[in-house]
């Protein structure tokens, strides 16, 4: 048997009869998983531009930079179901917003982590108290505040409504931590203080046919976790197993 | 179903048919001198394998979620 038929056998040994409906109801975690394929092996070996002092990191931007953006949509997922806990008093919507800052807080660690490993290479230093690393890491300790914030209350109507207000203060706080305060100072991140942003770096788009399949391919692959611990949590709290 | 897989799983054996010069196109990549072919498939494998693995909660999830009873 060929290489190919094997694997195919095997999956479908694993999974079974798939059902056909549940995969039509699946798409999109089917492509945040085709689309994730694509990126990490066309990241490897679609052409770059030949830049000084990058070289061949330059594709680190295909995998740190999509950990951010999915960051960002899942603490963004977390505030509309603060918005929605605050209005309705669902606690189910108490539940969506903590998992999701959960799992956003994942892709952040691993975002500055990527960040500190590249600029290790780039810029001489894992971390050269650089202003975009350390409203980055600021950002991040925000939504650990979250976190405690959460565990430190415990009565649970109260704890839901005080870290929901707190989650809605939070978001615009990050996003400024991000993308704001970077720009007013000098920065060796690109797009920061001057610095050109990544855009200018490949004139001839190439790098555009990886770079947004990754992000729009692990922004779904998040939101998927995100779902997955969600209806854990949900299990545990509402049903007897 | 059953015969919508069975004609994949037959067409994706028929594959080989095609597959002739599979070596000859094997040496122009994965045994090419830079060797990167090698890193770009662990890290494909390595990829697949926890995407594998979320589906396969995502199933079981979906199978305890059928079987549990509501509380109250």
């Amino acid at each position: 048997m060929s290489w190919s038929s094997q694997f195919l056998y095997c999956y479908f040994l694993t999974f079974g009869a798939i059902n056909m409906n549940a995969m039509f109801k699946n798409w999109w975690k089917i492509l945040g998983a085709v689309l994730v394929m694509y990126a990490t092996v066309a990241g490897f070996l679609h052409s770059v531009p030949k830049l000084p002092i990058l070289h061949e990191s330059i594709r680190n931007l295909y995998f740190h930079v999509p950990m951010w953006f999915s960051m960002i949509i899942l603490f963004a997922v977390s505030v509309f179901h603060s918005i929605k806990y605050l209005t309705t008093n669902n606690a189910t919507h108490d539940l969506k917003a903590v998992e999701s800052v959960n799992v956003g807080v994942v892709f952040g660690i691993l975002g500055i982590v990527t960040g500190a490993v590249w600029a290790k290479f780039t810029w001489g230093q894992a971390w050269s108290f650089d202003v975009k690393q350390n409203f980055a890491a600021i950002a991040l300790l925000l939504y650990f505040a979250y976190l405690v914030l959460r565990n430190a209350i415990d009565e649970e109507q109260k704890r839901a409504k005080i870290s929901a207000i707190y989650n809605i203060f939070a978001f615009p706080m990050m996003v400024v931590l991000l993308f704001v305060l970077p720009r007013l100072s000098d920065s060796l991140h690109p797009g920061n203080g001057g610095n050109p942003g990544f855009n200018s770096y490949d004139l001839d788009s190439r790098m555009r046919m990886v770079f947004y399949p990754a992000c729009l391919g692990w922004i779904l692959i998040g939101y998927w976790i995100y779902t997955l611990k969600f209806r854990v949590r949900a299990l545990d709290k509402y049903t007897t197993l | 179903m059953k015969k919508f897989f069975s004609t994949l799983i037959l067409l994706s054996l028929s594959l080989q048919i095609f597959a002739q010069d599979a070596s000859a196109s094997l040496e122009q990549s994965i045994y090419a001198s830079g060797k990167i072919y090698v890193v770009v498939a662990c890290a494909a494998i390595i990829l697949l394998g926890l995407i594998l693995f979320l589906f396969s909660i995502d199933r079981r999830l979906k199978k305890l979620e059928k079987y549990s009873d509501p509380k109250n």
